[in-house]
């Protein structure tokens, strides 16, 4: 018994350390004002001051329209993998891109989107004229939904996989047209898999910072822009803690509404 | 009707895939071009590969890169099969009060794991800097560790480690002789997932990583915020074949380990 008693110490460790106590220390840090003295202000400023609830607001506006666009994209993609032969391996090229970093695949829309960039080259070509591309909120979503298609495809995929042919077969024989067929059948034993791609893409859509800066420009427009600011830049971490607390609690919210499917999702 | 379908379907996927694959493929192109920008390309050039390797900053930052992925993969591994262990052995409700506590990692933004970790390492007085990356590369690794772990550790039969104890094996024996070789892919997948999470994180080293220290992503980053620099691109280049590398081998293991159904797994750091 002694020995497994020293099994367990480096990860309760970890486990007291790491995931405890940093989340006890954010919490914490939120009471605190910028000057090091225990205050509720934190709360009360973010609450009251139409600057942050306008970005918050906005925040989760655009992760709201980058799941959509994603979830768009994703669930014909999906639909139509499922059919295909060698469906595994088109899985595996649709998800590939996920193991590139991540930080390379933004770097290229920066030249995709530039100025004179090929997307702008090509607006010519089509006589669409060029136009300010990077650092507007439309690049900003469109990258974002970029990173985040993998994500989204894989649980639906996993959903419709598991679905049992023969209640289609049983919807076609009973006179379904294909479109009932979808809309009472496949769609509804497929939302497990909707609701985690929409878990899996909403929570990181909020805390994106790297995305903002990079291509939606210097500006402070999601959750996790403004804890980057505050705790980098401004160095007011009560305030940065503060916001840290409202995503915590915006991701229990979202983990609430889309159900406790993210273990089946396939993103462990 | 039916081959009308399957057209658009086929128009459709091809448009998917020329979306996700444009990009990289774009960046793959340009770092061949004897230009300075990614706007038109000058002719065939290797200029940006040897800028790279002249280029001594990005080599140490490669290797600082490489050295904490390793370091930090190899103590997780050992650390989140210790807790795989653990938590098999444990029951009912410390079971699932553990798998919860373990998978508050892997369900956190990035932005609240690093700023959190930013606050406990100055509470704490670590300087930021290389040990400070290194500490927060084990703790988010540990979790996917034992989430590769634990279902090897369920495959295995009891009666197979009962066997063992009724053949007079200590603790000891029965953990090395029995155990660890039946769990192996297991441990094995999870050191490969949990190098390839070290070697791409970017949020979490970009808070607790503090002057002097920088790793690939957080160069790149702050490099890219200056704008187009085909050096980037020869470095992405090379990151490109060392994951097509990693996928196949990480297909060699998962293949060994039996998680066929796994096969495609995302990396899920890439979503924050």
């Amino acid at each position: 018994m002694r020995q497994k008693a020293v099994f367990i110490v480096p990860y309760a460790l970890w486990i007291v350390l790491f995931v405890i106590a940093p989340l006890v220390l954010i919490l914490y840090q939120s009471f605190f004002n910028i000057d090091g003295q225990f205050t509720v202000n934190n709360y009360l400023t973010y609450l009251t001051s139409s600057v942050y609830l306008k970005m918050t607001v906005a925040s989760v506006w655009y992760a709201f329209l980058i799941t959509a666009v994603t979830l768009v994209i994703s669930y014909p993609t999906a639909y139509v993998l499922i059919h295909l032969r060698n469906k595994q391996f088109w899985l595996l090229l649709v998800i590939l891109p996920t193991w590139i970093n991540l930080l390379l695949k933004t770097y290229a829309f920066i030249g995709l989107f530039s100025r004179n960039g090929s997307i702008n080259q090509f607006l010519q070509f089509v006589e669409l004229g060029s136009h300010q591309l990077l650092f507007t909120d439309a690049s900003f979503m469109f990258v974002a939904a970029y990173i985040e298609i993998p994500f989204m495809v894989l649980p639906i995929f996993n959903a419709l996989a598991e679905i049992n042919p023969s209640l289609i077969n049983a919807s076609k024989d009973l006179g379904a047209t294909q479109w009932q067929t979808f809309r009472s059948v496949i769609w509804p034993l497929s939302l497990p898999g909707v609701k985690a791609g929409i878990q899996a893409v909403f929570i990181p859509s909020l805390s994106l910072f790297m995305i903002t800066r990079l291509i939606g420009g210097n500006r402070v427009i999601t959750l996790g822009t403004a804890i980057e600011e505050h705790f980098l830049t401004t160095q007011n971490w009560g305030m940065g803690s503060t916001i840290g607390v409202i995503l915590i609690i915006a991701m229990f919210i979202v983990m609430f509404i889309t159900g406790d499917t993210r273990q089946k999702g396939g993103r462990q | 009707m039916k081959k009308h379908s399957l057209k658009w379907s086929t128009i459709y996927l091809a448009f998917v895939f020329i979306i996700l694959y444009a990009p990289i493929i774009y960046l793959v192109i340009y770092s061949f071009s004897a230009g300075k920008t990614m706007e038109s390309f000058h002719g065939f050039s290797f200029q940006h590969y040897m800028d790279l390797f002249a280029d001594t900053r990005m080599i140490t930052i490669v290797i600082n890169t490489l050295l904490v992925a390793l370091l930090a993969s190899l103590l997780a591994t050992i650390i989140g099969t210790l807790g795989a262990l653990a938590i098999k052995d444990s029951h009912g409700k410390w079971r699932n009060s553990l798998m919860s506590l373990n998978n508050v990692l892997m369900v956190s933004p990035d932005v609240i794991i690093g700023a959190s970790f930013l606050i406990f390492f100055t509470v704490l007085g670590v300087r930021l800097g290389f040990i400070s990356v290194l500490l927060s590369h084990i703790a988010f690794s540990i979790p996917i560790v034992v989430l590769m772990v634990l279902p090897k550790l369920n495959e295995l039969s009891p009666t197979l480690v009962d066997a063992a104890y009724d053949l007079g094996a200590s603790r000891w024996q029965t953990l090395t002789r029995v155990i660890l070789p039946a769990i192996g892919p297991g441990i094995m997948a999870g050191y490969f997932m949990a190098f390839t999470y070290s070697l791409d994180d970017f949020a979490v080293t970009f808070f607790v990583t503090g002057n002097g220290f920088s790793t690939l992503s957080v160069e790149i980053y702050s490099r890219a915020r200056q704008g187009v620099n085909l050096e980037i691109n020869a470095l992405s280049t090379l990151m490109f074949i060392v994951s097509l590398l990693l996928v196949i081998s990480y297909y060699f293991i998962s293949q060994h380990a039996g998680r066929r159904h796994h096969l495609v797994t995302v990396k899920e750091g890439d979503a924050q």
